[in-house]
Order: structure tokens, then sequence, then C-alpha cells
């Protein structure tokens, strides 16, 4: 399927074809590459339910955007009745009594399930090769990694599997395997899109966004994603922006901001180039580009591995094998079944970064580790509102280089964690941000990445619908065999 | 050498709130096990807390009765710890900003006024329990604890003797009551104590390293298990030994206090500020409408009743220990009229007895404050003697009758009548020649054995007061 989420929902609206026939399309397209190992669950007889409901609704009249247009979960939100894995052997056959909220508004839009993508477990890593349930593989180049940690979600768009998915991104996950793959994603300022439901990795930095080929079709999804939520303390009161009706526009007098330390060691050449065609693109629609600095954001790394694993060493305490989840068989008493049950049930990675959380937290190391970071965190947004006084956005690269090989940095932790290194800031600052295509390398996508200032999403979107108006690289599918 | 006791304690008391403290299941007790706990109490994957606002009222009510700064900005972290019965792996409460800090209570300990200071109290939420042997031999896990808010109550270690802290006890029981913010039921856990002890040579300015005890829900217990720590601390120090800073069990059956951990098992909690829940702010107009609703205190309704009734505090203390019995006693001086110092007695003295022995609380107390008051009336006008006024109680306790038609189904009225006296006292002088001239010899005290005899023959009936009169005069003529 190469139709943009947004020609869906019009063909939909006019009658061209039905929902049926949208998820059959779908099914039959996952059905063809799952080589790519892009779904962890499809759930086809309930979504061809839901699409045949749909299709009685707008029979009845029924006209919400999003009815009976088929998408994909990650599998890290929560569906009541379908299981939950979040990647990993500790909840391979956990089935939630209750949906997201994420998954409970885009059900009240009439939007249909396809089923649950793969992922990196509990959502750690760059590369989705964490996953309980094997890696996925990048459409553009199944010998490539996807990104992750909301891979098999950006794999299924860029293959035409589904219009549109859902991703989380607590350090870049929604963005580096959008721009991997070749699609738009969407990271919304922290407490717009409500956590409730979304299994926790990093309270205080993980946010729920749309992932597909434009910035048009996120606007569709984040309209029906966004917005407060009682059963989530930290999701915002503030009123959900019009995304939709706010992609026209100009960007006469938009104010680009150029990150200096954007374009330094580390940055592939070539993609260095890209970008700089990218934001000579945007000059010609009518934007300046301005000058700006971020000079804390070097810190941001180990900023984030301090933080993140932190709070992911604590929230993922719950699996312990007593009430749910995967348990060890074989074990002498309480302290051996904890002890084998976590042992077994989590992968390394997840291991790695509860080890380095708690140590972080630990006595005599919280100050030098967790508070420090803090500290440096509230360096790293103050950054971001100097440099918001001078621009309205900031354009950059997403990653530093594109996919790279299966395997290539399995064994390289901190190389790998470097791929985040533009996305990570975005994230302690709490701010929006999205991952467009922005032209090619060696046939592999290269991805631009615009920050926004906090609930800023609407302004993002418009800049990059404009982008897109005006390029096609939202428009090139992988050669999929 | 001459030892000193000290002591702090630390209460946790569960707040009566009808959620719990982070999600909307029911907090009532009693139920099946793991019937009222809900997804996020369980701690399934994906779940938030969401912050229950009657607890945060109730903890403010608590620090304003003890007249505690109320911190406008204060933080819930998470004390991480693996038990079956902590299902998210750690424990959710204030940690470094509480909300109540910096309190006092003041206590009234043998006549004598102490003011033991109130450290800090914090939100938190209880853990389940474990169910030792429950399954086949097997622990089982309930959870239907789980999440009830509690207010943890630290005191300062301004206590120096059991006694003393059992006081400071009661009167936090006694408070969290009347600020209706716990029902204080301690064999449910609603209101539960640990204790820290330490002794040092008197004289001392040092604090002696202390150690903590756990486990000891009753006022009784309290008073032992202190008393038996500070022996054995002092047993140890005056062998030439020192204590080591640990957790000690008290073991009531033993009557002794066992070592449970020492400070090098002891958890590291890794404390972080929880990231679910941003800080909480209490506004000044929050604050004001809580200070606004508060009820009397303990303190001053004992003072009041002492300044207006003309009590002893003795008998305010025990008037005023919860608002259910001061409010009774109020009722009855107010419904007759009646002497303060004559209800005291009676509320103080039948009543509680009568409760005591039956096992009653007072909201089912078979003599409502509208029937003591009438009988006390009855006391008053003289229809009844003070001495047939109890046999009345005992027959109102028993029928749950008023006291007129007790009184009028017995003919327990009084004798009055001087007439009637007159010829029951002639009667008996006639029947005692003997003892009419001790007294008329100038033997004064066979005077009580006349009383005795006229109130016998008047089946107590006769007015005291008139008997002694006609006596006094018929004997002397």
């Amino acid at each position: 399927m190469s139709e943009t989420l947004a020609e869906l929902v019009r063909g939909l609206a006019a009658g061209r074809f039905s929902s049926v026939e949208l998820v059959d399309a779908c099914l039959a397209a996952i059905g063809r590459h799952r080589d790519l190992n892009a779904f962890i669950t499809v759930d086809a007889g309930a979504a061809r339910a839901a699409a045949a409901d749909a299709d009685r609704l707008r029979a009845g009249g029924g006209q919400a955007p999003l009815l009976g247009v088929p998408f994909a979960h990650k599998d890290i939100f929560c569906t009541a009745g379908v299981r939950t894995t979040c990647g990993s052997r500790m909840l391979a056959d956990f089935v939630a009594p209750y949906d997201a909220t994420v998954v409970e508004k885009l059900r009240a839009q009439g939007a249909v399930m396809l089923g649950k993508t793969n992922m990196d477990e509990f959502a750690m890593g760059s590369s989705n090769e964490t996953s309980h349930f094997g890696a996925v593989r990048n459409p553009w180049d199944p010998a490539r990694v996807p990104g992750g940690s909301s891979g098999g979600s950006a794999a299924a768009v860029a293959a035409g599997l589904v219009p549109a998915a859902t991703g989380t991104d607590t350090g870049g996950s929604i963005r580096q395997p959008a721009a991997f793959c070749g699609i738009t994603g969407l990271k919304p300022s922290y407490g717009r899109v409500s956590r409730y439901g979304m299994i926790a990795f990093a309270s205080s930095l993980d946010q729920a966004g749309p992932m597909a080929r434009s910035a048009e079709d996120c606007a569709y999804l984040l309209a029906a994603m966004a917005g407060f939520d009682e059963r989530d303390s930290t999701s915002h009161a503030r009123p959900v922006d019009d995304y939709v009706g706010g992609l026209a526009g100009d960007l006469k007098g938009l104010r680009v901001g150029v990150v200096r330390e954007h374009f330094g060691a580390g940055l592939d050449a070539a993609i260095g180039a890209a970008t700089h065609a990218a934001l000579a693109e945007l000059e010609r629609l009518g934007a300046t580009l301005v000058d700006v600095s971020l000079p804390n954001s070097a810190m941001s790394l180990p900023c984030y591995y301090v933080l993140a694993p932190a709070e992911a060493s604590s929230n993922l305490a719950r699996y312990d094998g007593v009430r749910y989840g995967y348990r060890a068989r074989d074990y002498r008493d309480l302290e051996d079944m904890y002890k084998k049950t976590r042992g077994q049930g989590f992968g390394a990675e997840v291991k790695r970064r509860i080890m380095v959380g708690t140590y972080a937290l630990s006595a005599g190391y919280y100050d030098a580790y967790y508070l420090k970071a803090l500290k440096l965190r509230r360096l790293v947004a103050d950054d971001f509102a100097r440099a918001f006084a001078h621009c309205d956005v900031i354009a950059g690269p997403t990653a530093p280089t594109t996919a790279f090989a299966l395997g290539a940095k399995s064994d390289d932790p901190v190389s790998m964690y470097m791929n985040d290194i533009y996305t990570i800031p975005v994230n302690l600052a709490g701010l929006p941000a999205l991952s467009m295509p922005a032209g090619f390398v060696e046939g592999l996508p290269v991805g631009l990445q615009l920050t926004g200032s906090y609930m800023d999403e609407a302004r993002l979107l418009r800049v990059a619908h404009r982008y897109q108006q005006a390029t096609d690289w939202h428009r090139r599918l992988p050669p999929l065999s | 050498m001459e030892w000193e006791t000290v002591i702090g304690l630390e209460v946790h008391a569960q707040l009566s709130t009808r959620s719990k403290i982070f999600s909307g299941a029911p907090t009532a007790y009693g139920a099946p096990p793991n019937q009222q706990a809900n997804e996020i109490d369980i701690a399934l994957p994906g779940v938030l807390p969401v912050l229950n606002r009657e607890a945060v009222r109730m903890a403010v009510r608590f620090g304003l009765a003890v007249e505690a700064a109320i911190n406008h900005r204060s933080v819930f972290a998470r004390k991480n710890y693996f038990y079956p019965d902590l299902p998210k792996g750690y424990q959710i409460s204030q940690y470094e900003l509480p909300i109540v800090q910096n309190g006092r209570l003041q206590l009234d300990l043998d006549g004598e006024v102490c003011v033991i200071g109130i450290t800090r109290a914090h939100l938190e939420e209880d853990a389940g329990k474990s169910l030792h042997d429950a399954v086949d031999g097997m622990t089982g896990v309930d959870l239907n604890r789980a999440g009830t808010p509690l207010l943890e109550i630290v005191s300062e270690p301004d206590m120096r003797s059991a006694a003393q802290a059992v006081t400071y006890l009661k009167a936090l029981h006694t408070l969290v009551r009347y600020l209706e913010i716990c029902d204080g039921n301690m064999q449910e856990g609603s209101f539960r104590c640990d204790a820290n002890v330490s002794v040092r040579p008197r004289g001392e300015a040092r604090f002696g390293t202390r150690t903590e005890l756990k486990n000891i829900n009753s006022f009784r217990f309290v008073e032992r298990a202190i008393e038996y720590e500070a022996r054995r601390q002092i047993a140890v120090l005056e062998g030439g030994g020192s204590i080591r800073q640990e957790t000690r069990l008290y073991d009531a059956d033993r009557d002794e206090t066992r070592s449970m951990r020492s400070k090098e098992e002891a958890n590291d909690y890794r404390y972080f500020p929880d990231p679910d829940l941003p800080p909480l702010i209490l506004t000044p107009d929050f604050v004001a409408a809580v200070q606004a609703d508060m009820p009397e205190l303990p303190s001053a309704k004992r003072e009041r009743f002492c300044a207006d009734y003309g009590l002893s505090r003795y008998d305010a203390t025990l008037l005023t220990a919860t608002r259910e019995l001061a409010a009774y006693y109020e009722s009855v001086v107010a419904d007759g009229a009646l002497d303060p110092k004559l209800v005291a007695n009676w509320v103080a003295g039948e009543l509680l007895a009568h409760l005591n022995s039956a096992g009653l609380e007072l909201a089912a107390s078979r003599v409502s404050a509208s029937h003591l008051a009438g009988l006390l009336r009855r006391i008053r006008d003289n229809t009844i003697s003070g001495k047939i006024a109890k046999e009345v109680f005992e027959a109102m306790w028993t029928e749950g009758a008023d006291a007129d038609s007790v009184i009028a189904a017995r003919g327990l009225t009084q004798i009055t009548d001087d007439s009637a006296i007159e010829s029951i006292v002639d009667e008996v002088m006639a029947a005692h020649p003997k003892q009419v001239a001790q007294y008329r010899s100038g033997e004064e005290k066979v005077f009580g054995f006349f009383v005795g005899q006229v109130m016998k023959a008047s089946r107590g009936k006769a007015n005291p007061a008139k008997v002694n009169d006609i006596l006094k005069r018929k004997l002397s003529a």
C-alpha cells in the first residue's frame, strides 16, 4: 500500500474503497512480508470485524476522519484481550485487562488496529535487535536495522504493511527509526499524550506519538491521540490544537535554528550534505536560517544514560514473577525465584540498564550520578529555551548515520547509544520533535529532525507539511521483493 | 549509674478515605483476599498513580491540628525494595519533602504538662499482606491493603519513659479520631506504632545507639516492649557491651524483643522522586478551607471542660477521650441543666463501667444521653436517692427503658413525706430502746445505726436528708 493515511482518509470518505478492502490489503501485505518481522502479533479476525463495523458506521453517516483506517500499535501499548509483550520474554504471554488511553482514543475514532509491532525489549535499544521476538529488517535493505526502539512500526509503515502506526520515544525511539526507514514520525511534547497503559521505560521521558508517511498523516493521528487524561498526572491540561486544520500556511518569516554543534565530529559527511540541502529547501520556501547553539547537548548522552536507566531500574521492578508474566520454573526460595525469573525473563540490554540505574540510585552514588544528571538536564533544557528566543523551530540531522548493518553494533553499546545524540536532548527538555525524510545516502533514507518549543506541535507539522509539498522524499518506496 | 531512656515513635495511621491513595479501589477492611485491588494496586504494566485529594486534605488537617508547617510543595518519592506484597517493587512515599513538618503535641501526664515534637508527617501507600502458610503450606499474597493511604507521623526523640510514650500515643490516637482521619482500630492495623529506643547515663547530652522496635500494636505492648528494651540495653551497657543499631521485633507472648536485622543488613531503598507524580502543590486557599473546617481539638475541649464545667483534669481528659463521649457528656449536662460534676461522675462511672463490661462502643450504649439526663433529674428533684439511682440505672441498662418508667414500675419513688418518715422513725426508736438510751446519754455514734435502720425499713426509699433531720429531732426530744 503506497497511499498516505491522509489519502486513505479521503478515499474512505469518498467511498472509493471500503475499510474491509483496506484491511484485507494490509493483511495480505503483512503476510507477504513476514520476513521483515515487523509484527509480534497480528489480530486479523478482530481487524476484519472492526473494519466491517467501520464500514457500517460510515454507511450510517459516521464521519470521524480515522473511521475504518487501518493501523498498528507498537507492542508497548496495553490492549485488552490482545497480548502485550513489550518485546520481552517477561511479558511474552501477558494479556492486559485494559486498554491504554491511546488505544482507547484511536478505537473511539474508529481506527482499525491490525496488530502489535515489534520493538526493542522494553523500548531499550536503537536497532530493534534487543527484541525477544527477533530483529526487524529494514525494508530499504533487509541486511540493515530499521532503528529502534519503534523499529517494527517504522518498518511496517515504510514497507506499506500499514499506512500508520503508533510509536513511543524516550530518547529517539520514534524519530531515529523514522529516519532509518524513510518515514515521518513525531515525538510530542512531554505531557501532550497520555502515558496510561503504555508500558513505562523512563517515565519522565517517555512519550507516545504517530509514525506515518507524511506530516499530514501524523497530524491526523496526533489529533486522535493527544489530550489531557485524568489517569496520567503528568499529562497536560492545555487544549489540543487543530493539527490538521493548522497544516496550511507558508514558511514566510519562519526562523529556522541551525545548531552549530550538530555538524561536528561523528556526523556522516553525506548526511551533513543532505541536511544542508534540506535546510536550503526550507530557506527557498521562505524560511530564514538562524545560527543557534546548544552548548550542553554534548552532555545529554551521559545525562540520559543515568536518568533513563535509573527510572527504568525502578519501573521494571514489578516484573518479579509474583503476579503475572514470566516466572522461572525451578527455584529454591523467594530470592532464588526473583533472581532466576529476572535473570531469564530479561535480555542483556535490559539487564545492563537495570544494573546501571540501580547503581546510579544507590546510597553514596545518588548525588554524584542521579542528582548531577538532573542538574545537567536543566542545563540542556535552558539551552533550548535560549535558542528558541532566536528561532521558531530547530532543524538538523535526526541521526548521525543511516541505517547500519544488523549486528554491527550489537557488541558495542556505547557506539549504539551515540546514535541518539541528536534526539536525546529533546526528550530531556520535554519538547516536541519530528523526523521527516530528507534525502538518501547510498540508497538509504536520511531524516531531518525538526524540534519545536513546548506544545508547538502544530507549527512543526505545518513546516514539515510545507516541505513535503515541495519534495517527494516521503513518497519514495523501498524496493521490496 | 542512673540511666535515662530516650524514645521516639513512628506511627502509621491509615487514613479513612473511601478509595486508595493512588487508585479508585475501595479501602474497606475485611474483604476476601485480592477483591479490592485493581490494575493499579497490583501494578500491571503501564498503569499510573493519581493522588487522592481526600488523603491530602486529611494530612493537612492533621498538620494544622499539631500546629505544624504545611509545606505548600511536597514531593512523592519511590522507596525501592523487593517483596511479594509490594506489587510495584517500590512504595510511593514522601521522603525529602513531606507534606507536614515541625509540629507539636501537648501531653498531660499525671498533671504535668509536656510538649512532644513532631518531626514530620508524610503521605505514603500501605503494602499488601503476606499470608504465610495460607495455601497448602505456601505463602499467599493479599493485595487488598496495597495502596491504602497512610500518614506516617514521626516524633522527635522527646520521650523519657514508656509511660510517657504511651501517653503520647494515646493522645495521637485520640487526635486522629477527633479529626476523623483514621478509625484508630489497632486490631485491624489502622493505627500502628514502631518505637526508637536508646538509653544514656542521666545528664549525658548525646543520644545512645538506638534500636527500632517493630510489631507493637497495642498501648500495652508499646509500654512493655519499651520497658523490656530499655532494661536489655542497660544490662548490655552495664555488662561492658555496646548496643548495635538494629531493628528488633517485639514478641508479645514471650514479652521480649528479638533482633530482626542490623543496620548493615538494611536495604538500600534507592529513594528518588517519583516521575509519575508531579510535586504536590497546595494553594493557600486549600489550606485555609481545611483550617476553616477544623473541629474542636481534644486539648481545647479538655481545657474548656475544666473551665466551663469545673471538672478535674483527670475527669476532663477521660471525658474528652473521644468526640462521641464528650458529645454524650455535654448533651446530658445540657438536657437536664444538671450539675456538671454529678454528670461527670455518672458518665465516667456507671456508664463507662457498663460499656466496658459489655464490650460496647458508646454508639451502642443501652442508656442514651437523654435517658441518663432523665435519671439524674430525678436525683436532683429528690424523687430518688443516689443509691436508688444506681438500681434504676441497672434496670434502664437491662430494659432500655427511661428512668421514670423504671421508677414507677418498681415503686422506687423516694419517700419525702415528713409524716411517713416520722412514723418509720418512731417504729425504729420503739424497737431499739437500748440504743435510744445510749444516744441520749451522749453516745452520738449510734446515730448511724438509726439511719441504717430507717433506710432499711423504708427499703432505701426514704429521703436521707429528711431522715437525718427527723431522727435528730426525735432522738434529742
